[in-house]
């Protein structure tokens, strides 16, 4: 009760209205969103509907013009070329993320844990651009592994500026990622459920697709979406190691902007696909996590 | 699971994963010391390349440029960042989920479109590009960024310490600088660590905002590296992997401290 008198007297002495505190702490920040990355994005959008002067002089009126572009089939070519990579990033990176997070967090001997996980994503932290350049070292035809296989006599691999070289890197950029969520999800697991199942019987194959699986799918979901996410708007890859058969969306886009023949409301049109793309991704990775909670 | 013997399969395939993970870095390491400036094969030791970097003013005067922009995001963004990440913790109101929404939109939406938004943006108001722009759209993750770190710290916290000082009479913004900040400290600066990294390996929003006169370091790499290979970029990088693996460690080192102490 006493204390109630002195908190009565200090609302007293400083008068401010309700409304001054949260705005004082909201305002900035949300300011500065809304200027520099809601209302550009609205821009592009804009942009994105303005209609083409074509060669013949036609001109769409619905303004869906930029939009008609992509579809065309050599652009649609480059749009599922951007799938397939990020697609198949996400599952190489699945693939091997999860055997090296379940060793992390469930086998690796506890006090080892956090240095073994901290000595795995470490390379994350370095320019990933020259992570990229490491790679046509590796990849480039008298690069280190061409050498390598040669001097055991093997033939040699030509893999840069091709497919396989663009999956390699952008696998090796984004793995990190999927093993920190994977690992973040595998260590909350409760091992009593494990040993439950060990118990009642269960093989360990069976513990896993039945328990393991089941109960990380959240971490896997995350993991899936930044993976597929991060992998389609990769740019860096795409141009360092893909040559010019790996054209691929984030590549385009640029193009449009700073390349030599420039098109900004083409480029406006792609980049809302792209934001249209993650925004599907993260709209499916939420209602079928909450089906999955309920079904729980 | 039991495993059968000492040695799963799972430590043989992660070991082999922490050699994948390692091998360009080892690559890039082995040939910043390799003599010839073209070959796959050792033909001797040398440190020149590390010498031709190193007085490179170019390269130095991008790493300036670089640290500049870096510097002034993540020093604004810490500010913004950390007043937003409580007042979201703090405030019920309405719009609240859309503004949710955008402050973390940053860390979805792919770096292309935000670098095409913004410089769509700066022509529409006629801003003319410079190292100023650069700033202003690093901030936008930056912030995020810090945010992000800063708002899991706040669910830990105990509420009942910054109301015990207000009703011990300190001042709102005494009882948020005595009081709450030197609680969030550690995950503010883990944050601004991370936000840092990120800005300075950014390429792509640099390269659509920066006017003439700037070049980041990652664009001085990004244009010397996409003609050919070249061997004092190898000694770069582990110059660059050194700093950053340093900074790594040591973030670490503050998350891990900031995670004891908050069980103790």
């Amino acid at each position: 009760m006493t204390s109630s008198a002195p908190k009565s007297e200090s609302t007293a002495t400083a008068p401010a209205p309700k409304w001054v505190q949260p705005t004082l702490l909201l305002a900035p920040a949300g300011i500065w969103l809304l200027l520099l990355l809601v209302v550009p994005t609205l821009l592009i959008f804009e942009l994105s509907l303005v209609p083409n002067i074509n060669p013949g002089g036609i001109v769409n009126p619905s303004g869906l013009d930029n939009y008609l572009r992509i579809v065309q089939p050599e652009r649609l070519n480059v749009i599922w070329r951007s799938l397939l990579f990020a697609i198949g990033t996400t599952v190489l990176t699945l693939a091997s993320g999860f055997p090296v997070a379940y060793y992390l967090a469930l086998i690796a001997p506890q006090r080892w844990q956090n240095l073994l996980l901290l000595g795995f994503v470490l390379p994350l932290w370095t320019s990933s651009l020259l992570r990229s350049y490491a790679w046509i070292t590796i990849l480039r035809p008298t690069g280190v592994l061409n050498t390598f296989l040669s001097s055991l006599g093997l033939p040699t691999l030509d893999l840069l500026n091709r497919a396989p070289a663009v999956l390699i890197g952008m696998t090796y950029s984004l793995l990190p990622y999927m093993v920190l969520i994977l690992y973040a999800s595998l260590e909350k697991l409760d091992r009593r459920l494990l040993e439950a199942s060990a118990d009642l019987g269960a093989t360990p194959q069976q513990t896993f697709w039945k328990v393991t699986v089941p109960q990380s799918l959240p971490g896997i979901a995350a993991g899936t979406l930044l993976v597929f996410i991060n992998g389609l708007g990769d740019f860096i890859n795409p141009e360092l190691l893909g040559g010019t058969s790996s054209m691929t969306a984030a590549r385009l886009i640029y193009n449009q902007f700073l390349g030599t023949t420039q098109n900004w409301g083409f480029g406006s049109a792609l980049s809302m696909m792209l934001i249209m793309v993650v925004s599907l991704a993260i709209a499916l990775l939420i209602k079928y996590g909450d089906n999955h909670a309920k079904s729980v | 699971m039991q495993s059968q013997s000492r040695f799963p399969w799972q430590a043989l395939f992660t070991l082999l994963m922490f050699g994948f993970m390692y091998l360009p870095i080892a690559v890039l390491s082995f040939y910043s010391f390799n003599q010839a400036p073209n070959s796959a094969v050792w033909t001797g030791f040398t440190f020149s390349w590390y010498s031709q970097f190193l007085q490179d003013s170019r390269i130095l005067s991008a790493l300036m440029d670089s640290l500049a922009v870096s510097i002034s995001a993540v020093a604004l963004s810490a500010i913004i960042g950390t007043l937003m990440a409580i007042g979201l913790a703090r405030y019920q109101f309405l719009g609240k989920g859309l503004y949710q929404g955008m402050a973390y939109l940053p860390l979805i939406i792919p770096d292309i479109a935000i670098a095409v938004a913004t410089l769509v943006f700066l022509a529409a108001i006629a801003v003319p590009l410079s190292l100023w722009t650069v700033i202003a759209a690093h901030v936008v993750f930056c912030l995020s960024y810090v945010a992000l770190s800063v708002s899991t710290r706040l669910v830990d916290l105990n509420p009942h310490l910054e109301e015990a000082a207000l009703d011990l009479g300190a001042t709102p913004l005494q009882a948020l600088v005595m009081v709450l900040l030197p609680q969030l400290m550690p995950a503010i600066i883990s944050g601004c660590l991370l936000a840092f990294v990120l800005s300075m390996d950014d390429f792509l929003i640099a390269k659509f905002t920066a006017g003439g006169g700037v070049t980041t370091l990652p664009m001085e790499i990004f244009s010397r590296i996409r003609v050919s290979v070249k061997p004092d970029m190898n000694a770069l990088s582990v110059f660059l992997m050194l700093t950053s693996g340093f900074v790594a460690i040591v973030a670490e080192l503050m998350r891990q401290r900031t995670h004891k102490k908050r069980f103790q």
